[in-house]
């Protein structure tokens, strides 16, 4: 009985959908805000009565999630939050669930940003994962964040050989030679890890290009979906894995709950996101297939005519 | 404006003040009504920036001229602290460092043959930034084609490296791939045979469409020769190739606007309405 609520939703789109293409069959127009009423109702009720699918994770995501796995405890990994409230709703719970593995793991976790808003982002991951996951660890010993730095490219390019001359300080002004974690850290090239999570630039892009090719140190990343297909080509010689948009950030939670008993019960935004993403998707194809239909009858007609 | 507008605009406000006044009390801590007004107010501004969807209006107009206004201030002030106050003065002088509060860095940049210390050398792109605001004086304008031309000038310089490595020599050297993958002959291969996609048979497939569809593609851009016969057949799977490649890219840009409306839903449903959890 349970799912009598989100059937009826479907049923009612279904029923909608057919309406529509009777509609065009007799060749009346469409109104443009009949489709955003659609996209909008399809949207919304999955999100109102939630419907959550299992996701099975595919090579390029389950190469990360093995390349964070299979690190020695205690690694160093980077993680730079490149993104804004923008993109928050797909890179945030890449970022969420990235950081849990990486604490889950008990690697050193190292975090940065090269976009201003991207502080404010990283401060979310803090409160709902650090703080409230792993309470015990200790801000400069387990974790440390590093801030913001203008520059772009620039900082990458400096970061590539001297990483303290460009963060001379963390986020909290804590000068970088009395952070323990960073006891060691000359340059990108002693960490173990860099991942990035962003989808615009800099992003990804300038972590292969300016870091990951020249020092060798392997990069993964979580990326927005408009980006993830010019980076895909990237995998797998230049990244060790990607996550793709929601899709992507659906199959890691879903992963690493597998994976981690102790977080069967995390939140899993991503998955709850992909319940809309579907239906969304499919009312989407059915307005397309709907065009075709239309465009290839009204041709139909004048040959006839 | 039209009586209708002011019932309208009037609706709004109820509505609003409603909305803050309720929101306030399922809020606790001291700053329950501040919070309150913030969630409210950016939740009518949602709703405004939506309502462009049924058609323009004065709502629309004002939200997203409130947007351009906010991000160029807070672009302005995120610039001078992170850059100037951030990147330059800790550099520049002790003083300075001590009256914004951060920490000085006082040093020296060695080139080999000369060491300079950082306040001397940091003077050079305080005077460039200056000749950048001089575009808006026309008789020294054209001083600021100078830190221009640096600016274009250094990277160029640098991508042209950068790219060169990664996305020339780098992707042509990815496009180089087995086409037998794991191969021990016919026998191990149907025995072992999968569909998985970490399997010999999709990895043996992947490989050869990323061998054909580079070929293909190629050919379709190689007008030196007519598209006929076996070329012009390649050239018609190269246009296939672009096809599906720009249909992905359609269907990944779907789905990254659907996840901005779910966010945009969320916020609504959760932090303004509170109706799920």
């Amino acid at each position: 009985m349970g799912n009598i609520g989100p059937i009826i939703v479907l049923a009612l789109i279904a029923a909608g959908l057919v309406w529509l293409l009777l509609r065009a069959l007799k060749g009346q127009e469409v109104d443009r805000r009949v489709i955003f009423a659609f996209i909008l109702v399809s949207v919304a009720a999955p999100l109102l009565m939630p419907v959550t699918f299992k996701a099975k994770p595919t090579p390029i995501v389950r190469a990360l999630f093995d390349a964070i796995d299979e690190l020695p405890e205690g690694s160093r990994v980077l993680l730079s939050f490149d993104f804004d409230p923008p993109m928050s709703p797909e890179v945030q719970p890449m970022a969420d669930v990235i950081t849990r593995h990486v604490l889950a793991k008990k690697h050193q976790a190292i975090c940065m940003t090269l976009w201003a808003t991207g502080q404010a982002q990283f401060n979310i991951t803090m409160n709902d994962v650090i703080k409230t996951d792993f309470p015990n660890l200790v801000e400069g010993v387990d974790w440390v964040n590093m801030g913001y730095k203008a520059g772009n490219e620039g900082v990458l390019n400096v970061i590539r050989t001297d990483f303290k001359k460009m963060f001379p300080t963390d986020a909290n002004s804590i000068p970088f030679d009395s952070i323990p974690i960073l006891r060691g850290v000359r340059s990108c090239g002693d960490f173990d890890l860099i991942i990035s999570l962003g989808g615009g630039r800099p992003g990804l892009k300038e972590w292969v290009l300016f870091v990951g090719d020249p020092t060798g140190v392997p990069i993964g990343a979580g990326v927005a979906a408009v980006v993830a297909p010019q980076l895909y080509p990237y995998y797998p010689r230049q990244l060790v894995g990607l996550l793709g948009g929601v899709k992507g950030a659906s199959e890691y939670e879903s992963h690493f709950r597998d994976n981690y008993e102790q977080y069967r019960d995390m939140p899993t935004p991503a998955m709850v996101m992909m319940g809309p993403q579907t239906v969304a998707h499919i009312v989407i194809m059915a307005f397309i297939v709907i065009g075709n239909v239309l465009f290839f009858l009204a041709r139909r007609k004048e040959g006839q005519s | 404006m039209k009586r209708t507008s002011l019932i309208v605009f009037a609706v709004v406000c109820l509505i609003f003040v409603l909305s803050w006044v309720l929101k306030a009390g399922t809020i606790d801590g001291d700053n329950a009504i501040q919070d309150a007004f913030l969630v409210t107010l950016a939740s009518f501004l949602t709703l405004a920036i939506m309502s462009f969807m049924y058609k323009d209006n004065a709502y629309y107009k004002f939200a997203e001229h409130l947007f351009v206004g906010v991000s160029a201030a807070y672009w302005m002030c995120v610039g001078f602290w992170s850059t100037i106050v951030g990147n330059l003065v800790p550099r520049l002088s002790e003083g300075l460092s001590e009256a914004f509060g951060v920490p000085y860095l006082g040093g020296e940049l060695d080139f080999g043959f000369l060491t300079l210390p950082y306040p001397l050398l940091y003077f050079i792109p305080i005077i460039l930034g200056a000749f950048l605001l001089f575009r808006l004086v026309p008789k020294v304008g054209w001083l600021s084609r100078w830190p221009l031309a640096f600016i274009v000038g250094t990277f160029a310089g640098l991508n042209l490296v950068r790219y060169l490595r990664s996305d020339f020599m780098s992707q042509i050297s990815s496009t180089f791939v087995p086409l037998l993958v794991d191969w021990h002959g016919f026998g191990h291969f149907f025995a072992n045979f999968s569909l998985a996609a970490d399997g010999q048979f999709v990895a043996m497939f992947s490989n050869l469409v990323i061998f054909l569809g580079v070929v293909c593609g190629l050919i379709y851009f190689f007008f030196s020769k007519e598209h006929t016969g076996l070329f012009g057949k390649a050239s018609r799977v190269g246009i296939w190739i672009l096809m599906i490649t720009f249909g992905a890219s359609f269907g990944y840009t779907v789905m990254g606007r659907i996840s901005l409306l779910v966010g945009r839903l969320t916020f609504l449903f959760k932090d303004w309405l509170g109706i799920i959890s």
